[in-house]
């Protein structure tokens, strides 16, 4: 019998801890345990045996920490190769062949991925496939993934696995006693990415005893269709008399384990502190045990790398705000690779409660492969929220999903043969929700039953390429009404066939119905609490429309979903007319008392850092002054007051950023005036920033850019941990005049000389400077430098000095 | 051998002044002083007090000092361990969560960035003294704290100790090839102990 059919009829034993046991056996501090299995085969099989005599139906080879970040290509064979035989060996002595499987051990890398830290998603996964494919080779029945502890590294393995081998995959993750993993995730949002990204078994195991994994042992049986898998520690380790003891012993472990078979857990074993004689004692309580039946789980799922959102009873809210369609500034952000704006964009819909961003990046003149994927990865840098990879190329669509960290939902396919037939492998591959678009070669069918009988279509080839029905979610497609006063029933009417015979959840972008009509929210906002009596599931929109915004909390209450009508009575308070906006001939307000002598008013709140009166301020004065006049006037001067104040001791760091801040808000405003003149901004510079490679601190860096960006210096900003290669490439790319070099750490001190020393080389119109806490005058000369800059201010005032 | 022991702490308290100076600024600083609550509201439920350590005898002959099957060269560590015949090795972060969050504001705000960050380490030193006061002080009395990157202690000793302390499972704490931690606000260091 092949281990996937074993898993799917019996409960399924596995091992229990393996270190422990080498450490008895003599294993040293520091010593890689994997090498025991080449030097002692002889101990790592006795292990084995003892396991398989406890009645383990798994064993794992001894290959947890076997990767090339560790072992050289050669030797990753050799200990792989020799670890596997040891459990084949144990095998076929017990008398076992047929009835016990070998599971290649697959643990941790021992690195952060980025953005966190230095580990390239794509390495990680090429790592992770090295050592499957040792095993495979070595002939493991399976692979299990497990100890892990970021959601992001799971994936990468998981991918690697599928990518790799037919093999069953078994993952299981290491939750803390908040029942999350360290970073963030919970058991929710781990199935929910795991199954769809086609484990086939999960779990939990490592960091806790039995009895404290429970929790999340329910929750995981509660979010998956799969079979759950525990293997908890020996409770928690404490040393008596120099002795390690953990705190539960075989028997309650075995008992407090087998209790978790009646909730539907169908894999059993154990972890660190854990021996044979655990397994054995578990292996007796369960001797009669039959595991419950597998439930499939109906609800529509996406996450991100912390949290899981559900689709119904309650519709949610997708953000439509990350799209240049119809948005001049966005457009310019994009083609000028402000990544910034995006980000600010993300937070800020957010903050306004959408609770799912749509992320679309499309522009002709653009890479957007390139571009969609930095714009997921930089997105998910900044907020929690799931995503929806918005994008008419499948190419930008399998680039942005392979890199996304949870499952996310992706927009989308249609009936057409050749989206079917691209765009759903990608979605089954890279585990992602779909939403479908009701039309095909023929177009937009003018009925319901015509657009009905596509998404039958659709959901028949989606669950051929085995998408469950669930991932699956309708848009039967918006049209405007003021072209045809029916379309807007039409679009309801298929939505609501959708929901109630197809039993799949429903998406629609809201805001066309109102193209061509005044106050458009006004149109928008009915037709969405239309939608939503009739079963609507998610509306892509703009959360900043208070009238969208306020329909939806309303609606919420009404229809029973709004406890005590909470959330409305919270959001209510934000519901009062927003202030009149200022006539834009009002005369600027009365100094407050706290101006300075000759301030104006922008000048004040630019140095008192008030952000929103910096941008409101700036607002006004364009309406009778030149956009240049208020920067040369107003921003500069208030920001030179403050800078020179901080040069002199007389104000600290924190006060120059938040004035530095409301000076970029109020740059921004002029930023959109320019643009909508269609007079592009001329900004001096550019200036090159990064953070070299090897380090990851950028705070140092970010000040700078915020510093320089708020003299007016255009900042192509190349981030943290960036290659000497990277740097002189952007360079020679932007004919930059400046650049500025960060480093925190005396270990990243040597990246930073080889940096400038090929800018000094290839590029000797461009003038280095460079600082970081490491750093010196005498560092930075002796590495050939043009500057050392001690602070951010002497940054920009060396800047200055450039490009006068 | 003793596998490394791990232990969650709750929050020690804030100590204002320790944090405008990890962010660089003065007790008169009306614009951080404005932001500290926010920041610190905004932090506190992303925070976890976490610490890994283990126990060992050591041993000193001139400026080489073993312990956990490690032979140490540094003036530095011989010194603070020479009247001590165990100490303690730990690992203590706060977690991955405020990177997060300093992830987010460093490119929106970096005004919140350097106090969040300035907070973080601010944190983990209050977490360290928290556990040498606590639980190294059941062992003995504990004396101040080394960590490697100072004086002659290097900072490439990381590749070790984080190991010894099974640091990735038991914090999720990970080292870059240039020996940067993650989560970043993580301090290891050793703690020599009194009978």
């Amino acid at each position: 019998m092949d281990f996937r059919t074993y898993l799917s009829r019996h409960l399924v034993r596995l091992d229990g801890g393996m270190g422990t046991l080498l450490q008895a056996a003599g294993l040293s501090a520091g010593e890689l345990p994997e090498r025991r299995s080449v030097t002692h085969p002889e101990t790592v099989t006795a292990i084995h045996r003892e396991y398989l005599a406890a009645g383990c139906d798994v064993i794992t080879a001894n290959t947890f920490g076997a990767s090339l970040l560790r072992f050289s290509k050669d030797e990753l064979s050799e200990v792989i190769g020799a670890a596997i035989l040891c459990a084949k060996n144990a095998i076929r002595e017990a008398g076992r062949e047929g009835t016990a499987f070998v599971a290649l051990d697959v643990g941790p890398s021992g690195r952060l991925l980025r953005p966190l830290g230095d580990l390239d998603f794509e390495e990680a996964v090429a790592l992770f496939s090295a050592t499957v494919r040792e095993g495979v080779r070595h002939g493991a029945d399976l692979i299990l993934i497990e100890t892990m502890n970021d959601c992001y590294e799971t994936k990468a393995a998981l991918l690697a696995a599928k990518e790799s081998c037919d093999l069953p995959v078994l993952v299981t993750n290491a939750y803390g006693e908040d029942e999350k993993l360290l970073t963030g995730a919970t058991p929710e949002a781990m199935a929910a990415m795991l199954e769809a990204l086609g484990a086939d078994a999960i779990g939990a195991n490592c960091s806790l005893g039995p009895e404290a994994l429970a929790g999340v042992a329910r929750r995981l049986v509660a979010a998956t269709s799969l079979p759950v898998i525990v293997q908890p520690n020996a409770g928690l380790p404490r040393t008596e008399g120099g002795r390690t003891v953990y705190d539960v012993d075989e028997a309650t472990f075995a008992a407090t384990l087998s209790e978790m078979l009646s909730f539907g857990v169908r894999g059993l074993g154990g972890c660190c502190g854990t021996t044979p004689a655990y397994i054995a004692a578990l292996t007796e309580a369960t001797r009669d045990a039959v595991p419950l039946p597998l439930t499939e789980v109906r609800d529509t799922v996406l996450s991100s790398y912390t949290h899981a959102v559900t689709l119904g009873p309650r519709p949610r809210l997708i953000g439509e705000r990350i799209n240049p369609t119809g948005k001049k500034r966005f457009r310019e952000a994009l083609l000028s690779h402000d990544i910034d704006y995006l980000l600010a964009e993300a937070v800020r819909e957010e903050e306004a409660g959408a609770e799912i961003l749509d992320v679309n990046v499309g522009l002709p003149e653009i890479d957007e492969v390139a571009l969609l994927t930095e714009a997921v990865t930089e997105i998910q840098a900044v907020t929690a929220l799931p995503l929806c990879i918005d994008t008419a190329s499948p190419a930008a669509m399998e680039a942005a999903l392979r890199r996304y960290n949870g499952k996310p939902l992706l927009n989308s396919v249609n009936g057409k043969r050749e989206s079917l037939a691209s765009v759903l492998p990608l979605a089954k591959k890279y585990g992602a929700a779909v939403i479908a678009l009701t039309l095909d070669e023929d177009g937009i069918p003018a009925t319901a039953e015509g657009r009905f009988a596509i998404a039958e279509r659709i959901l028949a080839a989606a669950e051929s390429y085995g998408i469950p029905r669930r991932d699956v979610i309708f848009d039967t497609l918006t049209l405007t009404v003021s072209a045809d006063n029916t379309a807007p029933r039409t679009t309801l009417s298929a939505m609501e066939m959708i929901r109630t015979r197809l039993g799949c959840h429903t998406s629609l972008g809201v805001s066309n119905v109102s193209f061509g009509l005044p106050a458009r929210d006004t149109v928008n906002s009915v037709f969405f609490g239309m939608a939503l009596e009739r079963g609507l599931s998610a509306a892509i929109m703009n959360p900043h429309s208070p009238e969208m915004m306020k329909t939806y909390r309303a609606y919420l209450a009404l229809s029973g979903l709004d406890e005590s009508c909470a959330e409305y009575l919270a959001a209510a308070e934000s519901f009062a007319p927003p202030a009149a906006p200022a006539a834009p001939t009002a005369p600027v307000p009365a100094a407050p008392q706290d101006t300075a002598e000759g301030e104006s008013a922008l000048g004040r709140a630019i140095r008192k850092g008030l952000r929103h009166e910096a941008a409101a301020l700036t607002e006004g004065l364009l309406s009778e002054r030149e956009p240049l006049s208020v920067i040369r006037c107003e921003i500069v001067p208030a920001l030179n007051r403050v800078g020179e104040a901080f040069e002199a001791g007389r104000a600290y760091l924190p006060t120059l950023l938040v004035s530095a801040e409301a000076a970029s808000a109020a740059l921004e405003v002029i930023k959109g005036r320019l643009l909508k003149n269609g007079a592009p901004p001329a900004m001096r510079g550019p200036f090159v920033l990064a953070t070299v490679r090897g380090d990851i601190h950028d705070i140092g860096k970010n000040i700078v850019r915020l510093l320089l960006e708020s003299y007016g210096f255009r900042v192509i900003d190349l981030g943290r941990d960036v290659a000497p290669e990277d740097v002189l490439a952007a360079v020679l790319r932007h004919k930059a005049p400046l650049c500025g070099l960060s480093a925190l750490m005396t270990t990243t001190v040597p990246a930073m000389g080889e940096t400038v020393a090929l800018l000094r080389r290839e590029a000797p119109f461009c003038h280095v400077t460079v600082g970081g806490a490491v750093l010196t005058q005498s560092t930075a000369e002796a590495m050939g430098a043009h500057h050392y800059a001690p602070d951010a201010m002497d940054g920009v005032r060396y800047a200055e000095s450039v490009c006068k | 051998m003793t596998p490394a022991l791990a232990k969650s702490y709750s929050p020690p308290p804030t100590r204002v002044r320790e944090v405008l100076r990890y962010a660089r600024s003065g007790e008169g600083d009306a614009a951080a002083l404005a932001l500290l609550p926010a920041v610190i509201g905004e932090a506190e439920p992303h925070l976890s007090y976490r610490v890994a350590y283990r126990e060992s005898p050591v041993r000193v002959a001139g400026d080489t000092v073993e312990l956990l099957g490690l032979s140490v060269t540094s003036h530095r560590l011989a010194t603070a361990l020479a009247p001590c015949r165990r100490a303690l090795l730990f690992a203590a972060t706060v977690g991955t969560a405020l990177d997060r969050l300093i992830a987010r504001y460093a490119r929106l705000a970096p005004s919140r960035a350097l106090l969040l960050s300035a907070l973080g380490t601010e944190r983990v030193e209050a977490l360290c003294d928290l556990f040498c006061r606590e639980t190294a002080a059941e062992y003995g009395t504990p004396l101040p704290r080394l960590s490697p990157g100072y004086g002659d202690l290097p900072l490439s000793l990381q590749r070790e100790l984080l190991p010894l302390l099974d640091a990735e499972r038991h914090l999720g704490i990970t080292l870059s090839p240039s020996l940067l931690m993650s989560p970043t606000k993580s301090v290891t260091a050793f703690v020599g102990i009194l009978d």
